[in-house]
């Protein structure tokens, strides 16, 4: 199985978009797991049929007992994510702020403060022309993104480890949900924008990749809007051995797809379209020879 | 964008304010206000083994609820990247072998590219996981200003409930597709459980946004501010400038923005 994840640093590159158009081009059978666990927007993009749906429970959370609570406040005291606050003559705590350390619960005197399971999300696993897509949703406001990332992933190589390809939609930025996210992957494309702050995010992406080392592949969206940071792009990749696997045009087609719920490559001839087709296959050839039990 | 146009304009008509950037896995705000910066080190406390002490009792390993520490017959391992920093292991050793170093997870730096502007951006490491505590640093150093504009990751995870905390009121800037629509519902939730006043602000306008509007006019969120998709809007920001110092006339918009914000505290949620 070659492992393949799209990653973007910066949100809003076009990775997702990218990432269902992969999903119609690369070859063999493959199973999709949407680990922008945040804002899962693969669904959008890949109709859906659900099949199953799990409750996923991160971490627990604690729970205070009025009735047991005595009011002495060392609970608040010992807490340092500041999770614990006073109400009237007792405490209770702030479920979002909780990193469910237990620490309350070990000074409480009064057996008062408890850790309770706390379902933070839930995992589901579907059905797509392709395959299989794993997708999740979070509570809003539910911490712990990074767990759920990774139990997205289990769940899609678990069920369906037998696959040539997973192919994994990540999150932006570079902590917990990214790290996450690439351990364990042949290859990352990066998607980025020739903006300076794209540059910017790219450059701190690639580093923390190259930590975990999987081969490396860059996309430039949206090439056209800055020619000259286009320039700077290629050329910091060439500097850093990074291929370029595709520059994708700015083009009317890919909101226009985005629209109608498809991947920009399963709405006729476009420039994008055409410009992703290349660089799926430039992809292809350099990857087709990573992985295990091909 | 958002973030840096707003504070921009204030600091252009002299009124002091603070600008931080939340955003610690990809800060990008000193990109768009060059200059220099103090920077310091943010460290979090982490558990230090006192080898002659340690009888290997195992009891710091069955209190982490984050697997940092093994121990094992002769030794512990800690792996620092799991650890949060609860100071839970210290208090579980019964033979006062643990104690706590600061670990470096990233840097806060300080600047002020305009008189009234200063500009804290908060990074993270890279490859450090737990971006949180960086976050909480950047927004203790704006404390004391009489106006605070956080920039916030993507999202609606921990880094945006920690960025949120605590705020009077709550941009969320969207943009007129799916994805947007999508990302927007789910940040509207978040800052509405939070108990704080949001309002929209809709990005690279197409034109095409009647379900963006029909979703905030259900849900009563105010629609602050629309600014139209256009070549040399991308082309401003893609440089590293910003619209209202390129184009003034957009002082105005943002100008109007921050009074709108000031009339959703007044309002409440």
């Amino acid at each position: 199985m070659i492992r393949l994840a799209v990653v973007s640093g910066k949100g809003g590159t076009g990775k997702t978009m990218l990432t269902a158009a992969l999903s119609r081009l690369l070859p063999g059978s493959m199973v999709l797991a949407d680990c922008d666990v945040d804002a899962a927007n693969l669904e959008l993009l890949l109709s859906p049929r659900i099949l199953t749906t799990d409750p996923f429970i991160g971490s627990k959370t604690a729970v205070i007992d009025p009735a047991r609570c005595t009011g002495c406040g060392k609970c608040a005291g010992y807490c340092r994510f500041g999770a614990i606050e006073q109400a009237g003559d007792t405490f209770r705590v702030n479920p979002l702020h909780c990193e469910g350390c237990s620490v309350c619960v070990s000074v409480c005197p009064d057996d008062a403060v408890t850790l309770q399971p706390r379902q933070t999300g839930e995992i589901r696993y579907s059905e797509i022309p392709r395959g299989h897509l794993v997708h999740a949703g979070l509570v809003p406001g539910a911490g712990n993104s990074g767990l759920l990332v990774h139990a997205v992933k289990k769940t899609a190589l678990e069920r369906d480890g037998n696959c040539d390809l997973l192919l994994v939609d990540g999150p932006p930025g570079t902590g917990c949900p990214l790290i996450s996210t690439i351990s364990g992957i042949d290859a990352v494309l990066v998607v980025t924008e020739p903006s300076v702050s794209g540059l910017h995010d790219l450059k701190r992406v690639v580093t923390v990749c190259r930590q975990f080392r999987p081969r490396i592949f860059v996309a430039v969206n949206r090439y056209d809007l800055n020619p000259a940071l286009t320039k700077d792009i290629i050329e910091y990749c060439r500097n850093e051995k990074i291929p370029v696997a595709g520059t994708i045009p700015f083009d009317p087609a890919v909101i226009n797809a985005v629209r109608k719920g498809i991947p920009v490559t399963d709405a006729g001839q476009s420039p994008a379209a055409q410009a992703i087709q290349i660089l799926a296959a430039n992809l292809y050839l350099e990857i087709k020879n990573l992985g295990t039990g091909l | 964008m958002v973030a840096a146009n707003l504070a921009f304009t204030r600091a252009w008509t002299n009124e002091p304010v603070t600008l931080v950037d939340c955003d610690v896995e990809e800060p990008n705000l000193h990109l768009f206000f060059p200059g220099s910066a103090v920077t310091r080190d943010v460290t979090v406390p982490v558990p230090v083994i006192d080898a002659s002490r340690c009888q290997h009792c195992g009891a710091c390993g069955k209190f982490c609820q984050y697997g940092a520490l093994t121990v094992l017959p002769t030794r512990v391992l800690f792996f620092s990247e799991l650890c949060h920093s609860c100071g839970g292991c210290m208090l579980a050793c019964p033979n006062g072998a643990i104690s706590e170093n600061p670990k470096r997870i990233g840097t806060l730096s300080s600047a002020s590219p305009l008189p009234c502007l200063t500009l804290i951006t908060g990074t993270l490491d890279t490859g450090d996981p737990h971006a949180v505590p960086v976050i909480r640093e950047a927004k203790k150093m704006a404390d004391r200003s009489p106006t605070v504009i956080l920039d916030t990751a993507p999202g609606t995870s921990c880094t945006v409930i920690e960025a949120l905390d605590g705020c009077d009121a709550c941009i969320l800037v969207t943009e007129s597709t799916p994805f947007g629509l999508h990302d927007l519902k789910l940040a509207a939730d978040v800052a509405t459980q939070m108990g704080i006043p949001v309002g929209v602000v809709i990005n690279r306008s197409d034109g095409n946004d009647d379900e963006t509007r029909r979703f905030c006019a259900e849900r009563g969120l105010p629609v602050l501010l629309t600014i139209p998709f256009d070549r040399e809007i991308a082309a401003i920001q893609s440089r590293g400038d910003l619209l209202c110092r390129a184009r003034p006339e957009w002082q105005k918009e943002f100008g109007d923005l921050f009074e709108r914000c000031r009339a959703l505290v007044r309002e409440g949620p």
